[in-house]
């Protein structure tokens, strides 16, 4: 936990988000496709990174669900950008040594003959460093 | 008219389709696409993290090389032109990020200059859909057609400011021009899960599923999009009427379908 303070300025940063805005209305959340299959929702990431809370989130699947749909940064009333602090959190989780959560060797076993060379591409940019 | 021509990985690969019906169809037009000399793959989508420079070059590259030729910069697939221009937005208005990319940059700074066109932006605002219908030789006539936006097209709004991104019309628009009827449905402006059909192709599933349902119930008979990876979702997905790219209905309204090898 030491370290959280120094985390949490840097996601700021990263993202240029302001969680203070947040007003905790859940639209973001409401309109996301992928809040089915995520554990952390994307007001809690602007929540939890407000309150320093954010080893949880390192640690989710929930980044890896993340479609960059966008959906949340248009939608919400507030202009807080959720999907700019999902992407500062993946973003610290996989730039650590080793924890690329795609590797190239697994990609093969993802194709078939039919896939676009844009999902390879983007998956890579999401999920690896 | 000239303009400068970014094309993409995917549309020199699987999807073909797209790249050269809109080669062809531009020819009737009166435009000419000029290829990007060397162009490199804008990497699908954009980070939106401040401090991700070298992930961004590949685009500001393509915009300087625009800049150097005074045109604007065409693209067609939804997610270069997604990528594309929110670098070129982070360009002007991101100081710190300019400077870190321009460190990388050859002969001279870019300072986000190029004026950046969805090819669907190049029909509506430079042709003009009234000179898009005058050249339609093969009408849609009596065609119930939906358009699919997905998220690219239109988010972020503040940056893309291609239409409204809650009610849009630009490719309504498009099916009108081409004597076809628009099927509106809620879900045109909705995720079909993108990159996610590798990690997880449920999720896929459900979001195309949702997607093409509701197109249907709407009454359409064949879906457009300008994304490959929108198509592949819905195809995949179970899509049972036709899901074209935008450029193939163009080339064979304006008559020029056969003269490709697509
Ligand atoms: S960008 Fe990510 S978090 Fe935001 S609505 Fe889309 S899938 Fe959900
Ligand atoms: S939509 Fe905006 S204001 Fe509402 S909870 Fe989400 S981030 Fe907060």
């Amino acid at each position: 936990m030491h370290n959280n303070k120094y985390l949490q300025e840097e996601l700021i940063r990263m993202s240029g988000v302001n969680p203070k805005k947040c007003m905790r209305c859940g639209k973001c959340s409401a309109t996301c496709p992928a809040y089915d299959e995520m554990e952390y929702h994307p007001h809690q990431f602007v929540n939890m990174v407000e309150s320093g809370d954010i080893e949880p989130l390192l640690a989710s699947k929930s980044l890896y669900r993340c479609l960059s749909c966008f959906a949340c940064i248009d939608r919400c009333p507030r202009g807080v950008e959720p999907a700019k602090l999902v992407e500062a959190v993946r973003l610290a989780a996989i730039r650590q040594q080793g924890a690329n959560h795609l590797t190239a060797d697994k990609v093969p076993t993802m194709l078939d003959e039919d896939i676009p060379q844009q999902a390879i591409v983007s998956a890579f940019r999401k999920y690896s460093k | 008219m000239k303009v400068s021509y970014f094309p993409g990985c995917t549309l020199k690969n699987k999807a073909k389709d797209l790249d050269v019906y809109a080669r062809k169809s531009a020819e009737a037009l009166g435009v000419t696409l000029e290829e990007i000399e060397n162009w490199q793959c804008c990497g699908g989508v954009f980070s939106t993290a401040r401090d991700e420079v070298a992930t961004k070059l590949s685009s500001v590259r393509a915009l300087k090389e625009a800049a150097s030729k005074d045109q604007p910069l065409v693209t067609v697939c939804s997610a270069c032109h997604n990528v594309i221009k929110q670098t070129n937005h982070a360009m002007q208005t991101d100081k710190e990020f300019a400077s870190k990319v321009n460190n990388y940059i050859a002969d001279g700074v870019y300072e986000g200059e190029t004026e950046v066109y969805h090819y669907l932006e190049m029909l509506r605002d430079v042709v003009g859909y009234d000179e898009l219908k005058k050249k339609v030789v093969n009408s849609f006539k009596g065609k119930k057609i939906a358009a699919y936006y997905g998220c690219l097209l239109l988010r972020p709004n503040s940056v893309m400011k291609m239409d409204d991104p809650e009610n849009p019309s630009i490719m309504e628009d498009f099916i009108s021009a081409i004597g076809a009827t628009p099927v509106v449905y809620a879900k045109r402006n909705e995720c079909c899960g993108g990159y996610i059909a590798m990690e997880s192709p449920e999720l896929a599933k459900k979001s195309s599923n949702a997607v093409i349902e509701n197109a249907k119930a709407a009454g359409a008979e064949m879906i457009i999009t300008a994304c490959p990876l929108c198509r592949y979702n819905l195809i995949k997905n179970g899509a049972d009427i036709p899901v074209v790219y935008f450029t193939e209905l163009l080339a064979e309204a304006l008559g020029v379908k056969e003269d490709t090898n697509a």
